[in-house]
């Protein structure tokens, strides 16, 4: 939704909690989103009765139940398309979906494509944990090959998805991703989703303490964190490191981690993030950088402007109706080929 | 001026049969609109070819348009045509079977030759021996094709463009036949090409031509007189589609609630004419999401309604059949929604183009859990609108799902249709919540009529939780509570039933005094009611009871079946309203007549089904 002009910051995070008591397990990851996303949304000022936030089914999705404005606990994988709906029939509200890796890219990845295809101003919070949760333990369609679940005992033999990839692939127009303990970043991922007029996808990295403990572990441990991701900024150069010290440029087609310092290499030969771009290449490649030679890309990826569907729609209808004679049921009645009898 | 013999008839079958481009909708249209304005009852119904591009001039590319012309009410298309009109040998081997004895051929004879033969799969040069039906029927040869060139000589269109007036060449034709003035087909014609005038001129100069060949056959052929139907309210009318006047009938309920109406839905044949309208209707407002697939199209419509739209998907059997789990999300949060069914063949792919009534056990049934929903189905081309409204209405007071039974036959349908008014639709009241309620909880709900309170996203102080998870009666946090399930069950169960209350009662057509009740439901209306009524004239005691509301059933319908001796079920399915009313009704014997054909009833076997019951 337009927030361009709410002014005043009158919420505070505590207004968007409900009554309910939250039911995640202890140590769990959702509890961070969850309450950075109360944060965000305090911050945003649009009032929670101007808010619903929809959900499928899964872990993740419980998280409509303790938002204290309108909710919406759908069913598996449909969340998307229940969202659109809802941002379709009234697109004065701000509308977040609230989905898993399994919610999102198995049971829902039909309406998940299409809801990006089509850039419907939603905010999509992808609680990627590379595991079922609430089934209790099978592996999901992000779960890294070989890897060892309840329904796969011998490992399991599919590749998996990347959220990013599906995304830029459907032709996105805004895909952050964030990491559980690191409040900072996930804050302003949510924020910049919020602000982005269109799909916004923030893939949210999350621990699952009981079924897949340290599945983002590479990255989560606060010592060594600083080498291991890069938080991009919109119009500055790609630099990370605890000694901020290292950077991202292109060699050939591909990119490369150089060091400030050496080889000649200043801060004026690294690349700047363009994240209005809208040619997916660089963002592309920036979302599928891996450990260990490279950071994992943190932030956001890509914010590129397009027409919403919602307002396609309403736009639409507004033109048929300035130039049509037709104002009342009446009137369609009026244009039938009609007799008397 | 001749020894032509005019014959007066109640009513008159005509079937306009040849390629799918010959144009044969179009003219049967015409021909249909014209007897309506002068004074006629109409019913018409097309017949799609069953390959979509099949070769020129073979079966599998032979569509058809049938009209039924009645001085008295009429209730269906026809069964058999008195009149048939044939542009090709592919036309005449499909339909030769339909023809009523004593019944009119006429056919372009320039297309009945050695390669028309061929292409029909006639194996000798006489396809009307060959058909065994020479001796039977009258036969009206024309060269349609070479008289229409003729006629159209100088205008210096393509030979292409030349035959594709031919059609109006028939229609001409048949408006001799049929004692019709060509004046208002010319005005109709005008309407529609009025902006080409080159192709105006072309059309009615072949249709005058094709009426004036017809006055100077100097045949030993009797036309046919129909006269003005008095049997029809006074009003203005037109005809109208079933999946048309399902479209109308939303938009009305929409109109009348105040609200914005919302179309999730997917292509699905024979329901997509509902989509296609809706879609068209922006200068009403509608918001039309063709979604991704079926599941979208309902989801996306519960999130409409979540939003506070009237919103409605439309699909056919498989559809619903995809959309079985969103319904029961429908049904678990007590939303509006209205699903419409324009049931076809089945099972799986079945026969999409072709008519049953084989989901009603699907609507009532097919979820998971104790999930009711209120059902209901319309009769007639026209009933569509009706019922579409209802289903609104109900939808929105009652906070459910609706799932309004449609189907192949009268979807693409015609019917005569009286023209309404706004102002003179039913009221229609959400039950919305209140401003001065405190402590609002998701379940809050009227306690007479166990409605939920509708509380829609903006309003400030009504923010709440909705989700398919069970809730708790009194706080609307999610629940496991044994007790607390059952007291939720019986409520959704209870506020459907309430529905009861509003809808009106089952009444008795043909002779309340019967030895014999028919009892029908949906699409089937107009053959029931015509077998019944002819019957009835010829001296027997039988009544029909026809159902709008399957769940809940109309108050009264128990007691008034209860009354008869001897009850009849007859469905274009295997027995499902059968065993649902033996579900229901108590000491009652259920006698079942059914067909699975892909095909309407036939009034001429029902009258022979009700006759040897009656025996």
């Amino acid at each position: 939704m337009d927030t361009s002009n709410i002014t005043t910051n009158q919420y505070n995070a505590k207004d968007f909690k409900s009554d309910q008591y939250v039911r995640w397990c202890p140590g769990c990851g959702d509890y961070a989103v969850l309450s950075t996303l109360q944060k965000v949304m305090a911050e945003i000022g649009v009032p929670p009765h101007q808010t619903a936030i929809i959900s499928g089914i899964g872990c993740s999705s419980r998280l409509s139940y303790y938002m204290s404005s309108y909710g919406f606990h759908t069913i598996h994988g449909r969340g998307a398309a229940v969202a659109t709906g809802v941002k379709v029939a009234n697109p004065d509200l701000s509308v977040w979906q609230i989905t898993g890796d399994g919610d999102c890219l198995a049971i829902g990845g039909n309406h998940f494509i299409h809801s990006v295809r089509r850039n419907v101003d939603l905010n999509v919070l992808l609680f990627n944990n590379q595991i079922y949760g609430l089934t209790k333990g099978q592996y999901s369609p992000t779960t890294k090959k070989g890897f060892i679940t309840k329904s796969s005992p011998f490992g399991t033999v599919e590749r998996p998805f990347r959220p990013a990839e599906l995304t830029f692939g459907a032709r996105g127009t805004f895909f952050a991703r964030l990491l559980d303990v690191d409040l900072k970043t996930a804050q302003l991922c949510m924020l910049a989703a919020a602000k982005h007029k269109g799909t916004s996808v923030v893939e949210c990295l999350v621990n699952c303490v009981i079924f897949n403990d340290g599945a983002h572990g590479w990255i989560a441990e606060k010592e060594s964190r600083a080498d291991r991701i890069i938080v991009l900024e919109d119009g500055q150069p790609m630099i990370f490191g605890k000694d901020r010290d290292k950077g991202l440029v292109l060699d050939g087609f591909n990119l490369k981690v150089v060091t400030i310092g050496e080889n000649g290499i200043s801060e004026s030969n690294i690349l700047v993030h363009d994240a209005s771009c809208q040619d997916t290449t660089i963002h592309m490649k920036l979302a599928m950088m891996e450990g260990p030679d490279m950071p994992i890309a943190m932030g956001v990826i890509r914010n590129v402007e397009e027409e919403t569907y919602d307002e396609a729609v309403e736009a639409q209808i507004a033109e048929v109706q300035a130039k049509s004679k037709i104002k009342t049921f009446d009137d369609l009645i009026a244009t039938c080929e009609q007799w008397e009898m | 001026m001749d020894n032509t013999k005019k014959t007066e008839l109640d009513n008159v079958v005509v079937r306009f049969s040849g390629d799918s481009g010959d144009g044969m909708q179009l003219t049967g249209t015409l021909f249909s609109n014209l007897s309506a304005i002068l004074g006629n009852e109409i019913s018409t119904f097309p017949d799609f070819p069953s390959e979509i591009r099949a070769p020129q001039g073979t079966l599998g590319g032979v569509s058809g348009f049938q009209v039924h012309l009645g001085s008295s009410k009429i209730y269906t298309p026809g069964d058999d045509p008195d009149v048939l009109v044939v542009m090709n040998p592919a036309a005449l081997k499909v339909n030769a079977k339909a023809i009523k004895k004593g019944g009119i051929i006429i056919f372009d004879s320039d297309t009945f030759n050695k390669s028309g033969f061929e292409k029909a799969g006639f194996t000798t040069e006489n396809p009307f021996e060959e058909l065994a039906i020479s001796e039977t029927i009258q036969l009206i040869p024309a060269a349609l094709s070479s008289l229409t060139q003729s006629s159209l000589e100088g205008f210096g269109f393509d030979n292409k463009t030349v035959l594709r007036s031919k059609n109006m060449f028939a229609l001409g034709l048949i408006c001799w036949l049929f004692n019709r003035p060509i004046d208002q087909a010319i005005h109709f014609l005008t309407t529609k090409f009025g902006k080409k005038p080159t192709i105006l001129q072309a059309n009615v100069k072949v249709l005058t031509d094709g009426f004036n060949y017809g006055n100077n056959l100097h045949l030993s052929i009797s036309t046919y007189l129909v006269e003005k139907s008095h049997d029809t309210p006074k009003g203005k009318y037109t005809s109208i589609s079933g999946n048309k006047a399902t479209a109308w009938g939303l938009i009305a309920a929409a109109k009348k609630a105040g609200l914005e109406l919302f179309l999730g839905s997917y292509p699905i044949t024979p329901a997509t004419d509902i989509m296609h309208e809706l879609a068209n209707r922006k200068d009403m407002g509608v918001k039309v999401v063709q979604a991704e697939d079926e599941i979208a199209g309902i989801a996306s419509a519960i999130g409409a309604s979540f939003a506070g739209d009237l919103a409605a998907t439309s699909t056919s059997g498989p559809g619903l059949a995809l959309k079985s789990e969103s319904i029961g999300l429908a049904v678990m949060a007590e939303l509006p929604l209205v699903i419409i069914d324009v049931m076809r063949s089945g099972p799986s792919t079945g026969m999409p183009t072709k008519t049953e009534q084989t989901d009603l056990l699907q609507a009532l049934y097919g979820r998971n859990g104790e999930s009711p929903v209120v059902v209901m189905a319309a009769n007639t081309p026209d009933d569509c609108f009706k019922q579409a409204f209802m289903a609104g209405k109900i939808a929105l007071e009652y906070m459910t799902p609706v799932i309004l039974l449609s189907d192949a036959f009268i979807g693409n349908g015609t019917s005569l249709w009286k023209l309404p008014t706004l102002a003179e639709l039913p009221e229609i009241n959400p039950n919305y919540v209140k401003s001065d309620m405190t402590d609002y909880k998701v379940t809050s709900r009227d306690e007479n009529t166990k409605v939920r309170y509708w509380s829609i996203p903006g309003i400030e102080g009504f923010g709440h939780r909705n989700g398919g998870l069970e809730k708790d009666y009194v706080t609307g946090a999610i629940s496991t509570d044994h007790q607390n399930h059952q007291l939720m069950v019986d409520t959704r169960e209870q506020k459907v039933n309430n529905v009861s209350q509003i809808i009106p009662e089952l009444k008795v057509e043909g002779n309340k005094d019967a030895d014999l009740l028919v009892i029908g439901w949906g699409g089937t209306h107009g053959h029931l009611m015509s077998a019944v009524n002819s019957v009835n004239k010829n001296g027997r005691k039988i009544a029909l009871a026809h159902f709008n509301y399957i769940n809940p059933l109309p108050k009264n319908a128990v007691e008034l079946i209860q009354q008869y001796k001897k009850v009849v079920v007859c469905e274009l399915n295997s027995g499902q309203f059968a065993s649902y009313l033996r579900s229901k009704v108590t000491g009652v014997e259920f006698l079942q007549y059914n067909k699975v054909q892909g095909q309407p009833f036939t009034v001429a076997e029902l009258e022979e089904c009700f006759n040897n019951l009656l025996n």
